[in-house]
């Protein structure tokens, strides 16, 4: 310690009230642990003063306020180091003096405390749904955390992208349900008890929706007619965007979320498995003009927010507002974010929600070259990082196929969800769109290879996949919007009546639907991601959109797993298949030929009769071959696999593409099989007996294995 | 915070009282640090400690750290319930053998 005391700058130059302090450091941005005390460093443009408030943790009134002064600041940046400071119990925050000019941009408050945009962590909700005190004068508070985490040799996996099944998950929601008999329920301890499962059924990523700091209560009601309390649930609304959420830590309200959030990565990784966040940076919590100010908005709202003409808020996310993403210091300010994620937390990759947003100019208009996401792909902390698009946004901008990728990011393929869906419940003149999908959509991504789109048939938006089968139309009544919310183009069928029946045909027409949906997912080029729960049928009663809703509709019911255990099974089977088979796992698109002389090539297409495929409006019948010697693109070797899909509610006869001499057909999956099991274990494929008259069952998938 | 610490044949041992936590850790570390020396066996009696902070659990994890340089090992005698769920919770737990008794840890290896 000896020579750090040498330094002069870890010594006090001011006091006031008994505090010690001197000039700061400008870089990084937030509070930083220094010997002897904590460098707070903050940027704003337009403000004319600024002051740091600091409390004890959780009492009323600040302990002291010291004003920056005017030699303190360099640039538009306040820096200050503050001595001797509790930095377990401290929270600070600052407060801004300037301009409150609207028509301008500007809405300085001097009244407000604001939290840090680079707080480590936010005290205010540190236990899930904790009544607030609503009459708090700060109630997001910044607080300080640890940086020291024993990660021991842990590091992101860098899993290839093509090999991953993502597992879209909601933190609260995987173990809140009293029957998931985890001890720490609702929380990242309560995920990492259920990592056995998630081994077993065979995924190696999970995306986790959002996790920045978050505030349950916000817009909040009673729901006009059951009276039941609706909140923020999904938690797309971000407070602050370098925060674990408190409330989703067992540990939270001790201020641990962070070495909680930590370790569960860990495991997760050290089992296999991945770790993706949703991340929006398209929005912030503090809505339009009629919002709260709580950090951004008083800090420097012309920065940090995108405005018309008038200083109103545009609002392409549909929510309020939207981040004025490239402007230059709020783009820092993102990768300043993901490289602390990727760094500090490990995080192996980021899906981006409305992620067209952030190739929008600070005037709303959509770049050619965003600057961000230039900035992102290029950048060498997270060079090694997934990074994934929503390409859409609420303000119509669809970019679904020429989102700016830079050769890396990648998007959530909107159409393949669209197609399956529309294929699977018998539209007319889907084969195309079929072939396309399970090719990796090569019309979509012709230069990018099959890992430009994550494929999916379900997610946290809309249906989950039994409903997708149980309903024609939403029923969002419980949401208490008179069902306005939510989308109405949702392609699903009903199979024959709306939601729960007893007949025993409709409801093995849903379950064998289901295992269509999965199997064509899982044998599609590109990368699978599954929505939790639909490999054990989980229901939301036809709602649509469950974002407010922090109850059954949302947590997981394990009892689903024994109930469907076949369901259960077919999912996990569809699983180790993937895994097991490169041939379905190939990085460039199929070039059509056979460039090896292996007597096929890389993909054949077929119908009823071998070569003969029928892409007409009136074919519902499709089935490709994939070449085992093109496995990886050729780099691998694997068994032949044959698929064949049928979406007419009859049966079809099939020809079988005849196998290399000495070659057999094994059945691994057939889902229209008569007695209920649906697929064989890998290697006790039994050979298919007559491969000039393979029956295909109505509405019906099989997957063969050449070998 | 007051800390007891007994040097036996078989290992360090130190008996906490009170609260672990920013105010404390820094005097617990010293106490600590230096009566391990080149032994390859501690053992922190916890029975008497109400409350570990985040601060806390990284003193009890840069003993473990030393130990850990001379393969030695860490032991933790004492843990209540609410003391080893926080532990869990924040996977410090998993670097340290804990034992419910004295005689149980001096005996283990």
């Amino acid at each position: 310690m000896a020579e750090y005391d040498l330094r002069i700058d870890y010594y006090p130059t001011h006091e006031l009230q008994g505090i010690e302090y001197r000039r700061g450091h400008v870089l990084p941005f937030g509070a930083t642990m220094v010997p002897n005390g904590v460098n707070f460093s903050v940027y704003s443009s337009a403000s004319t003063s600024c002051s740091l408030v600091m409390f004890e943790r959780g009492e009323p009134l600040p302990f002291a306020e010291i004003p920056f002064p005017e030699e303190f600041r360099i640039g538009n940046a306040y820096c200050m180091i503050v001595f001797d400071l509790d930095f377990e119990s401290l929270e600070y925050g600052y407060r801004m003096d300037g301009p409150h000019d609207p028509a301008n941009g500007h809405r300085f408050d001097n009244s407000k405390i604001l939290s840090d945009p680079y707080a480590k962590a936010i005290g205010g909700r540190d236990t899930w749904m904790a009544s607030p005190d609503w009459d708090n004068i700060y109630p997001f508070r910044s607080r300080l955390v640890f940086e020291d985490f024993d990660w021991e040799h842990d590091r992101p996996l860098q899993i290839p992208i093509e090999d991953l099944v993502i597992y879209e998950m909601h933190v609260r929601s995987f173990t809140m349900h009293p029957s998931s008999g985890a001890k720490y329920k609702g929380t990242f301890a309560g995920i990492r008890e259920k990592i056995p499962y998630l081994k077993e059924l065979g995924i190696n990523c999970v995306e986790l929706m959002p996790i920045y700091e978050f505030d349950e209560w916000e817009h909040s009601k009673l729901h006009s007619d059951t009276g039941q309390q609706l909140v923020n649930y999904w938690g797309y609304s971000t407070l602050n965007f370098f925060s674990p959420k408190a409330g989703y830590a067992a540990s939270g309200k001790l201020g641990m979320q962070v070495d909680e959030l930590k370790t569960l990565i860990k495991d997760l990784h050290s089992n296999g498995i991945e770790v993706f966040l949703d991340v929006v940076f398209n929005h912030t919590a503090e809505g339009d003009h009629r919002g709260p100010t709580i950090s951004f908005k008083g800090i420097d709202n012309k920065t940090y927010y995108m405005l018309t003409p008038e200083g109103y808020y545009f609002n392409f996310s549909g929510t309020g507002n939207t981040l004025n993403c490239n402007n230059p210091v709020v783009r820092n300010m993102v990768l300043d974010c993901l490289r602390y994620w990727a760094s500090e937390y490990h995080i192996d990759g980021f899906r981006f929600d409305l992620a067209a947003i952030l190739g929008r100019a600070p005037d709303g208009s959509p770049l050619n070259n965003p600057p961000l996401l230039e900035s992102l792909a290029f950048d060498p902390v997270l060079a090694k990082c997934k990074l994934i698009a929503e390409a859409w946004d609420a303000g119509g901008l669809y970019q679904v196929g020429n989102f700016p990728a830079y050769g890396r990011w990648a998007e959530w393929n909107g159409k393949y969800r669209d197609h399956i869906r529309q294929y699977l419940k018998g539209d007319a003149g889907r084969v195309g769109h079929l072939a396309q999908a399970i090719q990796g959509s090569p019309w979509l991504y012709p230069t990018r290879g099959t890992t430009a789109g994550i494929n999916f048939i379900t997610c946290h938006d809309g249906f989950t996949l039994y409903d997708l089968f149980a309903y024609n139309e939403k029923h969002n009544q419980a949401n208490g919007e008179n069902g306005n919310d939510g989308c109405n183009d949702n392609e699903s069928w009903n199979c024959g009546c709306e939601g729960e029946c007893d007949d025993t045909e409709i409801n093995a027409l849903r379950y064998r639907q289901i295992k269509n949906a999965l199997t064509i997912l899982l044998v599609s080029q590109g990368v699978p991601m599954i929505y939790m729960g639909d490999e054990m049928g989980r229901t939301q009663h036809g709602n649509n959109n469950t974002y407010c809703h922090d109850n059954e509709l949302n947590w997981l019911n394990w009892a689903l797993k024994d109930k469907n255990a076949d369901l259960f099974a077919f999912a996990r089977h569809m699983i180790v298949f993937r895994k097991a088979h490169p041939v379905l796992r190939n990085r460039d698109h199929f070039t059509y030929s056979d460039y090896k002389n292996t007597g096929f090539a890389d993909i054949t297409f077929h119908g009823a009769n071998p070569y003969q495929a029928d892409f007409s409006e009136g074919s519902r019948v499709f089935a490709c071959m994939l070449n085992g010697q093109y496995a990886k693109n050729g780099a691998e070797t694997d068994d032949h696999i044959y698929i064949a899909t049928n979406s007419y509610w009859d049966a079809v006869v099939l020809e079988l593409p005849q196998l290399p001499g000495g070659m057999h057909w094994h059945t691994s999956v057939n889902t229209g099989m008569p007695n209920g099991a649906s697929y064989f274990d890998l290697g006790q494929e039994p050979v298919v007996e007559h491969p000039k008259h393979f029956i295909l069952g109505p509405r019906s998938a099989i997957v063969l294995i050449g070998k | 915070m007051k800390v007891t610490i007994q040097e036996t044949e078989a290992a360090v041992i130190a008996a906490i009282e009170g609260s672990i936590d920013s105010k404390t850790a820094p005097d617990l570390q010293q106490s600590i640090l230096p009566v391990i020396n080149d032994r390859n066996k501690m053992v922190l009696d916890l029975t008497e400690v109400t409350f570990v902070s985040s601060a806390g659990l990284r003193v009890l994890l840069m003993v473990y750290r030393q130990l850990k340089s001379k393969d030695g090992k860490v032991f933790l005698v004492g843990v209540s319930d609410e003391i080893k769920d926080v532990m869990f919770m924040t996977g410090f737990i998993t670097f340290f053998e804990i034992t419910s008794t004295l005689e149980e840890a001096l005996a283990s290896n």
